[in-house]
């Protein structure tokens, strides 16, 4: 068990190395000769304008929270899944009820006008 | 015969034993034995990504009416090769007013998301890196570290085009998240184990889960297309619309990693695919020879990922509205519904009494034609919404622009005047 912990872990390290590693070597290798026009902000050509972090629709982010709501209740239904064996019918059905109840948060968001993209 | 039957644990004991043998505390021996089986993994991973890469290049080439690459090594087999070296000499630009830490770390959680995936990953029955428990619950944590890389060089880059590109990923890549995850929850309650291997264990004694519940298979194929981001989902880089997207700004190596990050995490969810839903390394004689099931996880995974590719190719890229709609009106409720049907089939299924021969039999049978039945429900519905739509005229003659009638003539105001 902390073994198998233990390798996720190491295989994190790797994982890093072996991502971050090439991007230091291909830097080591390749010339480095900035100026300003180079390195000025690339919008087709056209010169940007004003500040770049503006605020922003909130359609976005009111479907990143709905998807938050919906992550973290599903994520209640995998213990639940892996425990189905040694549930009865009646902790089945409860777990069946609860993504009822899912399904009644979506109806109420689509009725709320949440998922319409406007 | 006994190393061909588990290649990787005598290699490991091997090693373990040699620097034991070199008076290292042996927990540490054990330590450098898994570096250097990570290490191994993630090369490979990496290594096939180079494979990739010329396939769906010979692909796309073929199907646009092209040869694709065919200079280099056998059928241009090694075209990669030099244009990594060529990528490595390119230079890095940095954008003036550019977040430097989130927009250097970007391209490393791209890569190293996709590449988490690998740890737990089984290619034959005693060939994986680990075998964790809750080994599903990881894939869906790890999986959506490559949106986190999407949305940060977004942010970073400090271009418009960059963080409309962020921005969308937000809804978008993350709203898929969420049929991706009830999809997996059905081969869980169908194996009772939320271990990786688990589920590959219960599929080789019953069936493949593809044949269980095809419309899990489905969602979880089209869901995971769309977090990886890849045409016809490729919203969030849509070169007509804004540039390149997040990763306009980015040049040389940092640009490429994010295109490696692209393939490798597409070759991985073909890799889950078919390990969740089509068996993995089970097939015939993998009982006796354990190093079969490679040989069969990379068939499967391949002819997984040649429909990727074919779907990439193929399909034009949806609107926001469209893909929004998709998910949330369409994925969701469909997913809600198929976990709900396959919890309630389980367990009436012993609830039944039916004998020992016949149980996998109505087993396959009901969730089958459970999965029929929803999938003929849906097609109703669907059908019924569409409907409404007015039908195109045709065969109605052409609106062509008709001169309009000539005015009629007015009669001079100062001709009424006495």
């Amino acid at each position: 068990m902390q073994t198998d912990w233990l390798y996720i872990g190491l295989f994190l390290v790797v994982a890093v190395i072996f991502a971050g590693a090439p991007l230091i070597i291909a830097g080591l290798l390749s010339p480095r000769k900035p100026n300003p026009i180079k390195s000025s902000t690339y919008e087709c050509g056209i010169e940007t304008v004003g500040e770049t972090w503006v605020q922003f629709k909130a359609q976005y982010y009111i479907f990143a929270l709905t998807f938050l709501i919906f992550d973290v209740e599903i994520v209640f239904l995998f213990p639940w899944a892996v425990a189905f064996d040694q549930l009865t019918l009646f902790g089945v059905l409860s777990g069946v009820l609860f993504v009822f109840i899912l399904f009644a948060e979506l109806l109420a968001a689509w009725r709320k006008g949440v998922l319409e993209w406007v | 015969m006994s190393f061909l039957n588990d290649p990787i644990g005598i290699i490991g004991n091997w090693l373990t034993n040699l620097m034991t043998g070199w008076g290292l505390a042996p927990g540490f021996a054990q330590v450098i034995t898994m570096t250097i089986g990570a290490f191994v993994l993630a090369m490979s991973g990496l290594m096939l990504v180079v494979f990739t890469i010329v396939m769906e290049r010979k692909l796309y080439g073929r199907i646009q009416d092209r040869f694709g690459p065919n200079r280099i090594g056998p059928w241009g087999l090694l075209q990669t090769i030099p244009d990594m070296i060529k990528i490595f000499t390119k230079e890095y630009i940095t954008p003036a007013g550019a977040d430097k830490v989130p927009y250097n770390l970007a391209p490393i959680l791209s890569v190293g998301g996709a590449l988490m995936v690998w740890a737990v990953l089984p290619f034959a029955s005693n060939i994986f890196g680990t075998d964790i428990n809750v080994g599903v619950l990881y894939i869906v944590a790890v999986g959506a570290i490559g949106a986190l890389g999407i949305i940060l060089a977004g942010w970073a880059s400090n271009n418009k085009y960059a963080l409309v590109g962020a921005i969308r990923a937000v809804s978008q890549v993350v709203s898929f998240e969420v049929p991706m995850v009830l999809a997996l929850l059905v081969p869980v309650i169908l194996a009772r184990a939320m271990g990786v291997n688990s589920i590959v264990d219960a599929q080789s004694e019953s069936v493949w889960y593809f044949l269980l519940s095809p419309v899990a298979a489905l969602i979880f194929f089209i869901s995971s297309q769309a977090e990886v981001g890849r045409a016809p989902f490729d919203l969030l880089e849509a070169e007509s619309e804004i540039v390149s997207g997040f990763q306009v700004e980015y040049s040389g190596l940092k640009f490429g990693w994010f295109f490696v990050g692209e393939f490798l995490h597409a070759f991985t969810i073909s890799a889950l695919m078919a390990t969740l839903f089509f068996g993995g390394w089970s097939g015939p004689w993998v009982k006796a020879f354990p190093l079969l099931g490679v040989f069969y996880l990379l068939i499967k995974s391949f002819a997984v990922y040649l429909i990727v590719i074919l779907m990439r190719i193929a399909l034009p890229r949806l609107r926001i509205d469209q893909m929004l709609n998709f998910n949330w009106k369409f994925l969701v409720p469909l997913g809600l519904v198929t976990v709900m049907m396959t919890a309630v089939i389980e367990k009436a299924m012993p609830l039944l009494n039916v004998s020992d021969t016949w149980a996998p039999f109505l087993r396959v049978g009901a969730h089958l034609l459970v999965n029929l039945i929803i999938i003929w429900v849906v097609a109703v519905i669907l059908r019924k919404t569409f409907a409404r739509r007015e039908p195109p005229v045709v065969g109605q003659p052409r609106p062509v622009a008709v001169p309009p009638p000539a005015p009629a003539p007015v009669e001079s105001p100062a001709a009424e005047m006495p």
